[in-house]
């Protein structure tokens, strides 16, 4: 058996517009699912009791099921209640409410960490919630939150690729069908798995840099 | 959504506890293995564990399993689905086991590595016998957390053709035209088994011997 790679390479600039919209994704749906995570766990804070009851449900819900069985139930199963998405809508969405319970649960994590004497002390000086909230608890939280959260955004990047099952035109979807076409199913394979790798890496160092970035700015 | 379709997906989910189970089984003696070639001293071992840890943790399970589904043929292994999936489980959640493994093994005491060495223990002993068992009661925690990461992503082994619970919900929804309830109760059936597992964990955690003083 010989493998021959080139018949993959020559296909670069298709492999490159998924790699585009697997990034694409993967950015927005981390960023929208840090921002929705970030409100939810405001909410469950301050929101009193009830409203910490009510969105424990959907987080644990989340967190206790396959984001596989997650995208199919909203792709396959939203148009019989009103919601028709194109996979791309979908797989954004389905991206961002996982991510977003993910959030929830770190950033609930990191107003625990911040000491409540220092927003008594914000409150007495006469800032208001929101001021607080913003310039004193998510700063003071940021070193704690910041491992998890770039360690979540590296799973939301492999999770991406889940979203070639529902025709998601992404990267593993784009060099799958480059693959069957090609008749070339294991350098298709090999190759988008050394991509997805450097991805990743890439990403995790970025991640290890940006730590080391802000805890120069910490006592 | 009638009884008889929950009673199809119940009894699929039988291969999903069965494929998590067996995954997570090997995959914690692969990673105890890794964990013993990354703190041999041996340049290729400490090497080949640390680029097996990488790369599994770095690649999508996904893209995992269709590699190895496609590159065994190809390289003249035939395997059944069954043994893809386990293969591919093991392999992932090894990775991922053995980089909890490394705080539990960095967590053993001092003390406790230097008496087996006074006591005349070979490093090998040390490991087999002191070192492994303290680390895996450190890690346990994590080891729970894993278990449940693999009953969920043991959906994905339906790309190599097995029928587990994730499948059996695609092809009752394809068939019956209800993917709402029929997915919406596979996600149930998930919940149910990983609430099941962290309460196991727990228990199981409160039983265990206690942590030896630092």
């Amino acid at each position: 058996m010989s493998f021959d790679f080139a018949v993959i390479l020559a296909k670069a600039p298709q492999i490159l517009a998924g790699l585009g919209v697997t990034i694409l994704i993967w950015v927005a749906g981390t960023l929208l699912a840090a921002i929705l995570g970030f409100l939810v766990a405001t909410a469950r804070r301050y929101g009193g009791r009830l409203a910490d009851l009510v969105l424990s449900v959907p987080v644990e819900v989340i967190r206790g099921t396959p984001f596989l069985v997650q995208i199919f139930l909203l792709y396959f199963g939203g148009p019989y209640i009103g919601l028709r998405l194109d996979p791309i809508a979908a797989g954004l969405l389905g991206l961002t409410i996982y991510g977003a319970a993910y959030y929830a649960e770190i950033f609930r994590a990191g107003f625990q960490s911040v000491p409540p004497g220092h927003s008594e002390a914000a409150d007495c000086v006469g800032l208001t919630r929101m001021q607080t909230i913003l310039h004193v608890q998510l700063p003071e939280m940021a070193l704690l939150v910041l491992p998890p959260s770039m360690n979540m955004a590296v799973i939301l990047l492999k999770e991406t690729a889940l979203l070639s099952l529902i025709t998601v035109p992404e990267m593993t979807m784009t060099v799958q069908a480059i693959g069957s076409q090609q008749y070339a199913f294991v350098e298709s394979i090999v190759v988008l798995a050394l991509v997805y790798w450097a991805l990743v890496e890439l990403a995790n160092f970025l991640g290890r840099l940006a730590e080391r970035r802000l805890s120069t700015y910490s006592a | 959504m009638t009884w008889q379709l929950f009673e199809l997906l119940l009894q699929a989910s039988l291969m999903t506890i069965f494929v998590s189970v067996t995954s997570i089984l090997l995959g914690l003696a692969f990673a105890i293995g890794l964990s013993a070639m990354r703190m041999s001293g041996l340049g290729p071992l400490v090497w080949f564990a640390r680029i097996f840890i990488s790369f599994f943790r770095g690649v999508p399970l996904l893209v995992q399993l269709l590699l190895i589904f496609n590159l065994l043929p190809a390289i003249g292994i035939s395997l059944s689905s069954l043994t893809t999936a386990l293969i591919g489980l093991s392999l992932c959640t090894a990775a991922y086991q053995a980089e909890n493994l490394r705080g539990g093994f960095e967590g053993v005491p001092r003390g406790l590595i230097e008496s087996a060495e006074m006591a005349g223990l070979s490093p090998v002993q040390s490991f087999i016998w002191i070192r492994t068992p303290i680390a895996l009661r450190l890690t346990f925690p994590a080891l729970v957390n894993e278990a449940i990461l693999i009953l969920k992503s043991s959906s994905l082994v339906s790309v190599v053709g097995m029928i587990e619970l994730t499948k059996m919900a695609q092809n009752l929804a394809a068939s019956t035209y209800m993917p709402l309830p029929i997915f919406a109760s596979a996600g149930l059936i998930y919940l149910a088994i990983n609430w099941i597992v962290a309460i196991a964990g727990r228990r199981a955690e409160a039983a265990l011997p206690g942590l030896p003083a630092k």
